[in-house]
């Protein structure tokens, strides 16, 4: 109870802040120091995101489970990548640098040709998300991995233990923290990654979504589907933080 | 017959000798305690004794059978208690059994009867970073002692801890001692703790490491409350301090 009520009193100046950013949006607006056609109130962005609500949620729909399938496919490659490379040094020492590479590339200019080479339909998006979120989890895991307490491992050696069995008990526990902040970061990279993906060409989304209402000029509807990008973002990392205390119930007792 | 037997064990770090043909023997229910100045090789010595890593020379054997460069047989413990932060205090305990195959269950229940015994009450439930120092210790002792197979390496186990707690360790620790029949042999640079604890010293001195004497201290278990305040105690750490001087 008195954590609740601290974790709210907390969360006050920044809601506060929001308010006032908001009252004065609308005050501009209202006052029209901005042309309404360039920059809505939140009025009208609110009025928006009700007028197309059934249509934001069918496009977002689509953007979701994209996000969610290359988000689990990326999730499930960082750690075997991170896994293998933590198992051989000679792998690591070959793939490390490849996986950096892969990082420098522009996503935005990949884009394209992914849908050059697989068409208008999911693949590429998932694809290009995949590319996004293996990394932070292979490198979040694997340095989780590697500064495992040496001595812990003897010990865990001098027990009998097997390597499979310092892994489970040592290393992956030992390294749930740093794989869950690595989570966080390929989850926001997801959403985005898969609106990204989606305006070079799709047949739904909020991707797509946007790249009309931006051709039509509708900036009320182009704030809203920003507005519920974020929102979906943020919802994933609160998923996230539900999850992580879940799996990491010692941190709790902190 | 000894219950672990050490003999003529030399081995090299990185192409310097570390320690050179060291041969200790461990009796049943003992404590004998390895002294020696920082840097000496106690450490190295350990790894050897406990399989971790192989000698140059000599072998090492417990209850007769050659362990030597095989780990798994004697329990180590070192002076940081490295329980794993995320597990709970029974389950740190009862690792060396689910690494031997028991079910997480099973083992948790063999564990229970030990938290009274080693004075761990209610800490079943805890993790390791909301005990103190000297209870995380006895913890790790604990489970030291569920994989020993008889038989414990302990290498400056109470080291980390302030003199005040260090004391009451002391006292609590030759108690479960007289409870559970561990051999054990102990690592450390304290001289008071040496002669406080053991049936037995050897000191390891010089570069490389040898054993240059063994001293039996004669004083009965359980010993005395104030032990380390006779005539007797003093006598032997004058002796003892005179010959690590001699070595210098």
């Amino acid at each position: 109870m008195k954590r609740k009520s601290r974790s709210i009193t907390s969360k006050l100046p920044s809601l506060a802040a929001i308010g006032i950013l908001l009252i004065i949006w609308q005050a501009a607006s209202v006052a029209e120091l901005v042309p309404s056609y360039m920059l809505p109130s939140p009025g009208d962005v609110v009025k928006a995101f009700i007028d197309d609500f059934p249509l934001l949620l069918e496009n977002c729909r689509i953007t979701l489970l994209e996000a969610f399938a290359g988000l689990f496919l990326g999730v499930a490659i960082g750690f075997l990548m991170a896994v293998a490379m933590d198992c051989f040094e000679r792998l690591y020492q070959a793939l490390y640098p490849i996986v950096v590479v892969t990082q420098t590339v522009p996503t935005v200019a990949l884009a394209p040709l992914l849908v050059l080479w697989f068409g208008y339909e999911m693949t590429p998006k998932v694809i290009l998300i995949v590319i996004v979120t293996f990394f932070p989890v292979t490198v979040g895991l694997l340095d989780g991995f590697r500064s495992a307490d040496k001595d812990m491992m003897n010990l865990m050696r001098s027990m009998g233990a097997t390597r499979g069995q310092i892994f489970r008990y040592v290393k992956v526990p030992g390294a749930a923290g740093q794989f869950f902040a690595s989570l966080r970061i390929s989850a926001t990279y997801s959403v985005v990654g898969a609106v990204i993906a989606e305006w070079l060409g799709g047949f739904g989304g909020l991707g797509v979504y946007m790249t009309k209402v931006r051709k039509a000029f509708a900036f009320d509807k182009m704030f809203a589907v920003i507005f519920l990008i974020s929102a979906l973002s943020l919802l994933l990392m609160w998923g996230i933080n539900v999850l992580q205390k879940k799996c990491m119930p010692w941190e709790e007792k902190k | 017959m000894a219950k672990l037997e050490v003999s003529h064990v030399t081995k090299y770090f990185d192409g310097i000798k570390i320690i050179e043909d060291v041969s200790i023997c461990l009796g049943d229910n003992e404590l004998v305690c390895l002294l020696g100045v920082s840097g000496v090789g106690k450490t190295t010595l350990f790894n050897v004794i406990s399989g971790l890593t192989l000698p140059e020379e000599g072998k090492v054997t417990l209850n007769g059978a050659d362990i030597t460069g095989s780990p798994g047989s004697i329990a180590y413990m070192l002076q940081k208690d490295l329980l794993l932060p995320f597990r709970t205090i029974e389950d740190n305990v009862s690792l060396p059994l689910v690494i031997k195959g028991d079910k997480k269950r099973d083992a948790r229940e063999t564990v229970q009867p030990y938290f009274h015994e080693f004075g761990l009450d209610g800490t079943q439930k805890k993790y390791p970073h909301q005990l103190s120092g000297g209870m995380r210790q006895r913890a790790a002792l604990l489970r030291t002692y569920l994989y020993s197979k008889g038989a414990a390496l302990l290498d400056e186990p109470f080291s980390a801890l302030d003199t005040l707690t260090k004391g009451s360790i002391h006292k609590w620790y030759l108690n479960v001692m007289e409870q559970i029949r561990l051999s054990t042999i102990f690592i450390t640079h304290d001289i008071d703790e040496a002669i406080l604890l053991s049936d037995r010293i050897y000191l390891l001195t010089g570069s490389p490491g040898r054993i240059t004497e063994e001293i039996v201290i004669r004083e009965k278990k359980p010993r005395r409350e104030d032990f380390n305040l006779t005539p007797e105690f003093l006598e032997y750490k004058r002796y003892i301090l005179s010959k690590l001087e001699m070595d210098e």
